[in-house]
């Protein structure tokens, strides 16, 4: 869904525009901060598997298939820095190379299908990974949630530049109702092909899984017949439990704006479309009384009803996620820093150990692979 | 949208419009794209005059009309959503061959088609007059983040090997019997799917130690500096100038 | 280790090198060697040996071991990191991975452009090294529309442009085509610098390289003439070596012995 030029206006294409650009300037920090001078080679090479395995079609059923988005995938295995530049990078060559997508659309299209995948889907994936117990097949089910959550996000997301910035007055309960609707169909394929590769990865080379980072027990013992030449490094500083934290409050942040806006929207929205549909019933209701199309006028105030319910019960329920994921965090935080006993932080105490002294494990793992220069 | 990323747009050629350096080339897409953006949509010549800006373009680029016409096809789920448009769009209703539809739909689908059209056929003569390589250079001229840059030009370099890898695995797994037909099928495919990961990332690794062992710091060294004459600029700048005054028109009249 | 004593020094020199891996895997176990300005040697192993781990010191990619690495004399060290880089230049096995730029042009310039090299300066070490390889008229072509001997004759190339002291070849021979072996061989026996080779393949061993160490289990085991110990069925069969059918070290002694 790239969107083209002309669907969201001017002023917001260009509003969404400075806004990937922020995003895409807070990633490559955030990238160069976990691979250092390892980022372009690295990322480059994800956002050409992400490009191909968009590739891949995945059959459904009597001939149709879909394919990988990737938004939330390339954030689980790469973290969301990471992995909003390479979703970023795949679009922005899309447009330039493909005409995939429109040139002004591309800050709307990254905004959607990069930043809102990405974060959402890391947020809902760390928060996931926190609470559940520390074994692979919470990775895969955690992989899961974020995908299927990070598919609607996005078109939440989109329909809240499109209420701002749509060319056309198309009532918001309806274009939700469609997007949502159909994002959720989607996001279910997107969570299933996503659990099932990063479960596939997870299980042979889980210090790749940037996601799961925390889980690596004891249990390397597997030598990969020639990958030993690539030494695999601890990337120096691991995420910090704030960057969850701020990635929770933007995706939050995102969320409840949208969810506010909805709810101041639509009563105008219901009552517009239902003296609306008031008039149409009369004009359809006797030409067309067989056709899909009356069937579809009819139901129409249902399903919006509860489309918008749906897309209210995302919102809200990614919202209280992400607000639980930063308040465990938090808390987590304190007890750690607290006592401080091994134990307590298992999986964790890497992370918290880099969080404390980031500057000098760079310097202990540069020894190791890359090397100062 | 699969088959459609496959072939590159690119076609070679010594016109004009190849010749513009890249830069050049990008700031005056997406000039004009932002202008047809900002058009009024009642201004229905206007858009007219666009197609007709961009026909001299291909001309002068010695694209086929053909070429540019099916590059168009990537346009066509929107297509269906602009079709959908006047029937489910608020406002004042009109009668058209007796279906009831919405006049602000109408309005609407045009926009939507009108625009994302001439924006595709923009996007399209350029990727299809600029060399890859040419393109990042471009990009990098524009000032985009080096590292956004380096990122992309990666990317370019691995998307056909990875694609590559891909093909040759799904030949395999043929090779044995597999073909994916349904949802049942899926573990293996995002089996294979995990692998890539794997290999790409992997690879990813080797490349680093390639640019570490020739020096690597973490920026690349520039090679090729792109610069653009005054001349330069001003022919590929005549495109969104015109534009804007048709724009303007369109505005005024 | 090398008796003879040469008046420069050495090009290569390891002594006491050893290494494990962050995960407790230790790869190298003292190794020790030396190898004279102008020598092509061959550095033989099974797999897992700890070859690739060894080339990786060579230019400071791994570090933090015991022991020590010399090029040109200089040691591998922090505050040489750059001149070593230069003076190492190592080709690895799969060229596609060595060849990262959009063109083969900007691949061969990126070393020397990354020492500081500018201009016309650089266009013409671009051209002297794509020379040596029978490479020029590929310049301007994306590398992955190159057949695989091209590949990696350009990472040869890209190599080369450095003007390394040393040049590192990690399985230069796999993957190729008998032609493009042939035309590899006497690219390198054309060249005038050091030649590490790291391989499998025997024969090539013996045909470009004088002399021969053999890497095993973290340690050198053996280093002598190659001829010789290619002959010598105990210690080939030792250490996991095993010579193509029907080939005869001893046959071929007489013909390219001769450095």
């Amino acid at each position: 869904m790239h969107a083209p030029d002309g669907f969201i206006d001017a002023p917001i294409s260009a509003a969404a525009g400075v806004l990937a650009a922020g995003a895409i300037a807070v990633s490559l920090r955030g990238a160069r901060r976990e691979l250092d001078e390892r980022t372009a080679p690295l990322a480059g090479l994800v956002a050409a598997f992400i490009f191909a395995v968009q590739m891949l079609n995945f059959p459904v059923a009597a001939g149709t298939s879909g394919h990988l988005l990737g938004g939330a995938l390339a954030a689980i295995l790469v973290g969301p820095c990471t992995g909003v530049l390479c979703v970023s990078v795949v679009l922005l060559l899309q447009a330039f190379l493909f005409a995939d997508g429109g040139l002004t659309a591309l800050g709307v299209n990254i905004t959607t299908m990069a930043i809102a995948t990405a974060v959402t889907a890391y947020a809902v994936f760390r928060v996931l990974v926190t609470l559940l117990p520390r074994t692979r097949r919470s990775v895969t089910v955690a992989s899961f949630a974020a995908a299927l959550i990070s598919v609607p996000a996005s078109a939440v997301v989109f329909t809240l530049l499109y209420a701002i910035g749509g060319t056309t007055e198309v009532s918001i309960a309806k274009v939700a109702t469609a997007m949502v609707g159909v994002h959720v169909l989607i996001g279910i394929g997107e969570a299933v092909i996503t659990a099932l590769t990063v479960g596939a990865v997870v299980a042979v080379r889980p210090d790749l899984v940037h996601g799961a980072r925390g889980l690596r027990q004891r249990l390397k013992l597997r030598v990969n017949g020639e990958l030993v030449d690539a030494p695999e490094s601890e990337p120096a500083p691991a995420r910090s439990p704030r960057k969850v934290w701020i990635a929770g409050l933007v995706a939050s942040l995102v969320l409840a704006g949208f969810v506010s806006f909805y709810a101041s929207a639509n009563p105008d929205g219901l009552e517009k479309v239902a003296t609306d549909h008031g008039i149409d019933e009369k004009a359809e209701e006797h030409p067309y009384a067989d056709s899909p199309l009356a069937d579809y006028a009819v139901k129409d105030v249902d399903d919006e009803r509860l489309s918008g319910g749906l897309a209210g019960v995302i919102g809200v329920t990614v919202t209280v996620v992400a607000g639980t994921g930063v308040f465990w965090v938090v808390r987590r935080r304190r007890t750690d820093d607290g006592s401080g006993e091994p134990g307590d932080g298992r999986g964790r105490s890497d992370n918290d150990d880099s969080g404390r002294d980031g500057g000098g494990s760079d310097a202990d793992s540069s020894s190791t692979t890359s090397s100062p220069v | 949208m699969g088959a459609g990323h496959a072939h590159r747009l690119y076609r070679h050629g010594n016109s004009p419009v190849h010749r513009l350096p890249p830069h050049t080339k990008i700031t005056a897409v997406l000039a004009f794209v932002l202008i047809v953006v900002s058009t009024p949509r009642e201004a229905m010549w206007a858009f007219a005059v666009y197609a007709g800006l961009l026909a001299l373009v291909a001309y002068a680029a010695r694209v086929p009309p053909g070429f540019l016409l099916r590059r168009l096809l990537i346009e066509v789920p929107f297509v269906a959503f602009a079709v959908l448009l006047p029937f489910v769009a608020e406002g004042e209703r009109t009668e058209v061959l007796g279906l009831s539809l919405s006049v602000e739909g109408l309005w609407g689908a045009w926009n939507v088609l009108a625009k994302g059209t001439l924006g595709v056929a923009a996007s399209v003569l350029l990727a299809a007059t600029t060399e890859l390589r040419e393109l990042l250079l471009g990009l990098q001229r524009l000032k985009l983040p080096p590292l956004l840059v380096q990122i992309a030009s990666f990317m370019i370099r691995y998307g056909d090997v990875i694609t590559d890898e891909m093909r040759r695995m799904r030949i395999a797994r043929e090779s044995r019997g597999f073909e994916a037909r349904g949802v049942r099928h899926w573990g293996v495919l995002a089996k294979s799917a995990g692998a890539l990961f794997i290999r790409s990332y992997e690879r990813g690794e080797r490349v680093h130690l390639a640019m570490v062992s020739r020096g690597y710091s973490g920026s690349m060294p520039v090679i090729d500096e792109v610069t653009a004459s005054r001349a330069q600029w001003s022919h590929a700048l005549a495109l969104p100038a015109a534009a804007l005054v048709v724009c303007l028109l369109g505005w005024v009249l | 280790m090398t008796a003879d004593t040469t008046p420069a020094p050495p090009s290569l020199e390891v002594s006491g090198l050893a290494f494990a891996y962050p995960d407790g895997h230790q790869a190298l176990f003292g190794v020790d060697f030396s190898i004279a300005r102008g020598e092509r040697v061959a550095l033989l192993g099974p797999n897992g040996a700890g070859k690739t781990t060894l080339v990786l010191h060579l230019n400071g990619i791994l570090t933090g071991g015991t022991g020590t690495v010399r090029v040109a004399g200089l040691p591998v060290d922090k505050r040489h990191m750059a001149e070593i880089r230069r003076r190492v230049g190592i080709v690895f096995q799969d060229p596609d991975d060595q060849l990262f730029m959009p063109t083969v042009r900007e691949d061969v310039a990126f070393g020397p452009a990354a020492s500081g090299l500018k201009g016309p300066e650089l266009e013409e070490r671009v051209d002297r090294a794509l020379g040596l390889v029978g490479m020029r008229e590929f310049k301007d072509r994306p590398p992955h529309h190159l057949s695989f001997g091209q590949r990696r004759r350009v990472a040869v190339a890209t190599v080369l442009a450095m003007e390394p002291e040393i040049l590192v070849l990690d399985e230069p021979s796999s993957n190729l085509d008998p032609a493009s072996r042939r035309e590899l061989a006497d690219i390198l026996r054309s060249l005038d610098v050091t030649v590490l080779m790291v391989t499998h393949d025997l024969p090539y061993a013996l045909e470009l390289c004088p002399r021969s160490l053999i890497l095993s289990e973290g340690t050198i085991a053996a280093d002598g003439p190659t001829a010789e110990l290619l002959s010598d069925d105990e210690l080939m069969r030792a250490h996991r070596l095993e010579l193509p059918f029907g080939f005869d070290p001893r046959s071929v002694r007489a013909s390219s012995a001769p450095s």
